[in-house]
């Protein structure tokens, strides 16, 4: 995607919206499946949730109590692609309504979230003429960004671009492996699971420990949750010889043997055609256990797991699908990633919410697209306007963003705020006296 | 600390059984020469290692590599002095190394890493003292704590097989504070805290100092550019400023007591011990009996430095040159420049032979054949040149891949390993070293086979 850099705004853009016909449902409220401007225009006036993510961004930083930092919304960057792939960076808003007005004004085809930078990313130049890197990434929150890609050689069902649930399965192991990790080893509690839109998840986490980490720290937790410690030419060889795992390995074994014999074994039949499990083999450096293998499975050539066979079985496969070194944990603070409720571009379906503890549910083909929303609206007739999203299939979505995410944040935040503030005060106080 | 002229006056400091921590300048006084030879001391301890890491050397072999060369390099025959020589010397680097943002990069990590394998090395006692000086938000676990984790805590331990011990202290630290524990998941971490062995502190302590020292590099610089350069302009800058691109090995201005090579075995040496880039000169010599002035130079100071003999070195250029110019215009036109070389003309300088620095950062030109092959041949000649030396095609790889990266004398190295069969932990730097490294090798290969 070629990205050019613009300051300024774009043209206006003419609206063509039909006028729904009271509690009429018949093809007039059709919308054709499509991603275009005009839709965008409708999803960004209606739909999209503006002031929760505003809220979000803000931290708690609302003016309301004396310790609020009410420079910090306008220090964080957002950026956006338009129309003709024109991206625009660096852009910046120092109030709720500043944020909404730009994006129903421009209509990006996607936004992203960039870092809270030390001053307003709109002023950079100004600073960068002191040469001392005072304009700089402050807090950013850990994200994760997974692909089913990365996965590509352990699901046969679809390649590429495709998924379907049959893959989706091994979002939900690396969802059930890393929010359990996050939550009980990192201790984290700010922890939002988004869909990609297409083929993938990303993670949001938004703790303030999260948000200070410095690229160091991001590298080592990538690192603690990387299976493969090889580099990317080398044979991805692991060592079979400890029989004890690493806690987090162990969980994720546990998790990996609930599925694996449940689900992806019939699903994926791995161990079904010659090609296949001669991947599978690549995996394990030891030859005598991949020649007994290979002699077994081509014995019987009907996918199958013996007892004997599962010692060494579970051990490729916590490797392989655990394949964690791809699960790209950002590891730098001035990172771009789209903001959740974005709609993908190429297969028009919003990027909602997922709820960790019920990620198996989860269908990525019964998202809502942007044309059903659209088909919604036209078939809810006359309401007001600022409830609208409630009564389309994305009020579950919003409506699970602030319950689950959005208020406990919030509620942490601003404990945070008031707790620094009183211990300034108390700290003034007590140096105040002589 | 002050630096003071010739004159010195004793200072009497405790002896501090612990590893420095470099936290502030102490209020010493340094002779001007102490300055400059304290700190090329610890420079060949920092360059040492980074040599070591460069080869991938692992971190036991590292410590011990480490804890040579201090040995080596930084002690004192008064031992009183033994650390204010190290303290010293690391402020006399900071100086040097706080002045771009690349020599701030090298010296922090190469500073960490030293202070990572002494500490290391110190006793137990010594440093869970060390970490009292640290302002580490760390606690020891309580034994309640302990039980609730001490599942996680075996199975952590078994993984990298060293079981529990019964009453091992573990320490409760922010799991930020131990990146590369984490990183290898060699910690249990639980709600954000990580269960530090003791063991595994030193992790802890060199983070801290890494720091530490960072922020103290940045102030070092801006009183470096506001004040302290200009200041000095006389006396420390032209030190400082040279100090980091000094060339730190044995110069080899002082002959050996005995010829090392005499003419007769000069070819056979040749082969066997010259470098590349003078086994090239030599060669060039032998074919054209001629060699151009740059040539002339790096190769004579080498033969030189190698033990070869005013005397003899006139009969082998003699030798050479008279076959294409004539024995009347050698005498009148080169036998001049060869007793300069040796300090027997002119200002009577006793010039010293070229280290791999130098050679490196010579520019040959056409007709040619000095330099370093290494950087100044082409790809194909140089693998024809590695093949003539009898290197195999995996050890050209090898050599070629440093090259490459622009590690010429970490390839002459490699091929000296190659040709030797043994390691060279030192890492090559200077011809005559290449030379004398050499004989010493053949030489305890010989008494062997006796």
């Amino acid at each position: 995607m070629t990205k050019e850099e613009i300051e300024n705004g774009t043209a206006d853009m003419e609206i063509d919206q039909r006028e729904p016909l009271n509690g009429e449902r018949s093809e007039l409220n059709a919308v054709p499946d499509d991603f275009n401007a005009n839709y965008l225009k409708v999803y960004y006036g209606k739909l999209f949730p503006h002031a929760d993510i505003f809220k979000w961004m803000s931290y708690g930083n609302d003016g309301k109590h004396p310790g609020c930092d009410e420079s910090y919304f306008g220090r964080r960057e957002f950026s956006f692609t338009l129309d003709n792939d024109i991206y625009l960076r660096f852009q910046s808003f120092n109030s709720a309504s500043k944020l909404e007005n730009s994006i129903k004004e421009k209509c990006p085809f996607k936004v992203d979230i960039g870092p809270v930078y030390s001053v307003d990313p709109a002023k950079r130049h100004a600073y960068a003429q002191s040469g001392n890197n005072v304009f700089t990434p402050v807090e950013k929150e850990l994200v994760f960004d997974i692909d089913m890609t990365d996965y590509d050689d352990v699901r046969y069902c679809c390649s590429g671009a495709d998924v379907c649930l049959k893959c989706w399965t091994l979002m939900t192991i690396a969802i059930k492996v890393i929010d359990p990790a996050l939550r009980d080893d990192f201790g984290f509690n700010h922890i939002l699971w988004v869909y990609s839109g297409r083929r993938g998840v990303h993670c949001w986490v938004c703790d303030a420990k999260a948000r200070r980490l410095t690229n160091e720290q991001r590298s080592s937790i990538a690192e603690y949750f990387r299976v493969y410690k090889g580099n990317e030419n080398s044979q991805k060889k692991v060592s079979l010889i400890s029989s004890a795992l690493h806690p987090f390995l162990l969980r994720s074994y546990k998790v990996l043997e609930e599925f694996f014999e449940g689900n992806l074994l019939s699903n994926q039949s791995l161990f079904s055609t010659e090609e296949r499990y001669e991947k599978i083999l690549e995996m394990i450096p030891d030859e005598s256990i991949t020649s007994e293998l290979r002699g077994k499975w081509q014995d019987n050539k009907k996918s199958s797991i013996s007892k004997e066979n599962i010692n060494v079985d579970r051990w490729k496969h916590v490797k392989k699908i655990l394949k964690s070194g791809k699960q790209k944990v950002s590891k730098h603070m001035n990172h771009l990633l789209k903001a959740p409720f974005c709609i993908h571009p190429k297969t028009g379906r919003v990027c909602v919410p997922i709820d960790p503890n019920r990620c198996e549910e989860f269908d990525p083909t019964a998202v809502p697209t942007l044309s059903k929303l659209l088909e919604e609206i036209n078939m809810g007739g006359l309401g007001t306007d600022d409830d609208e999203w409630d009564r389309t299939s994305l009020g579950k979505s919003i409506r699970f963003f602030r319950s689950s995410f959005l208020q406990p944040l919030l509620k942490s935040c601003k404990e945070e705020i008031e707790n620094s503030y009183n211990a300034k005060l108390q700290h003034s106080k007590t140096s105040l006296t002589w | 600390m002050e630096i003071i002229g010739s004159q010195r006056k004793p200072v009497h400091i405790d002896v501090v059984p612990t590893l420095p921590l470099y936290r502030s300048a102490p209020p010493l006084e340094v002779r001007l020469e102490d300055f400059e030879l304290y700190a090329m001391d610890r420079l060949r301890v920092l360059k040492g290692i980074a040599d070591g890491l460069s080869r991938g050397k692992k971190s036991e072999e590292m410590k011990n590599l480490a804890d040579h060369l201090w040995k080596a390099n930084m002690r004192h025959l008064d031992a009183s002095e033994v650390v204010n020589k190290d303290i010293i010397s690391h402020f006399v680097l900071r100086l040097v190394y706080s002045r771009t943002e690349d020599l701030r990069k090298w010296f922090l990590s190469m500073e960490t890493n030293l202070f990572r394998y002494r500490l290391l090395f110190e006793r137990p006692e010594a440093q869970r003292a060390l970490m009292a000086e640290f302002d580490l938000p760390y606690r020891a676990a309580s034994n309640a704590e302990l039980e609730s984790v001490k599942e996680g805590l075996k199975q952590v331990a078994q993984s990298f097989g060293q079981p529990l011990a019964a009453d091992v202290i573990f320490y409760k630290v922010p799991f930020e504070e131990v990146p590369e524990l984490v990183a290898g998941r060699r910690v249990f971490i639980h709600k954000g805290y990580a269960y530090v062995a003791m063991n595994q502190v030193v992790s802890l302590v060199a983070t801290q100092f890494r720091s530490h020292l960072s922020k103290a590099l940045i102030l070092t610089n801006r009183k470096w550019t506001s004040t302290i350069r200009e200041q000095e302009k006389d006396r420390l800058t032209p030190i400082v400023e040279a100090l980091c691109s000094s060339y730190l090995g044995p110069d080899y201005s002082q002959p050996r007591e005995f010829a090392e090579i005499s003419i007769k075995d000069i070819d056979q040496i040749a082969k066997s011990s010259f470098p590349l880039c003078m086994r090239h000169l030599f060669e060039k010599l032998r074919e054209d009996h001629h060699l151009k002035h740059g040539g002339r130079m790096q190769l004579g100071l080498f033969l030189k430095g190698v033990g070869l003999k005013l005397e003899d070195a006139l009969a082998f250029w003699k030798a050479e040159f008279s076959q294409r110019v004539g024995s009347e215009r050698f005498d009148k036109e080169y036998a001049y420049s060869i007793r300069h070389n040796y300090g027997r003309e002119g200002k009577r300088t006793d010039y010293t032979p070229y280290s791999c620095q130098k050679i490196i950062t010579s520019a040959p030109g056409v007709g040619d054949h000095h330099g370093c092959p290494y950087r100044h041949f082409s790809e194909e000649n140089l693998r024809a040149a590695l093949g003539k030396m009898g290197l195999s095609n995996r050890a050209v790889e090898d050599v070629m891949d440093k090259v490459r990266n622009r590690h010429y004398q970490l390839a002459c190295t490699l091929t000296f390993e190659a040709v030797h069969g043994t390691s060279c932990d030192a890492g090559i730097n200077h011809p005559n070293q290449y030379f004398s490294d050499s004989q010493k090798v053949l030489q305890s290969k010989n008494q062997s086979t006796v």
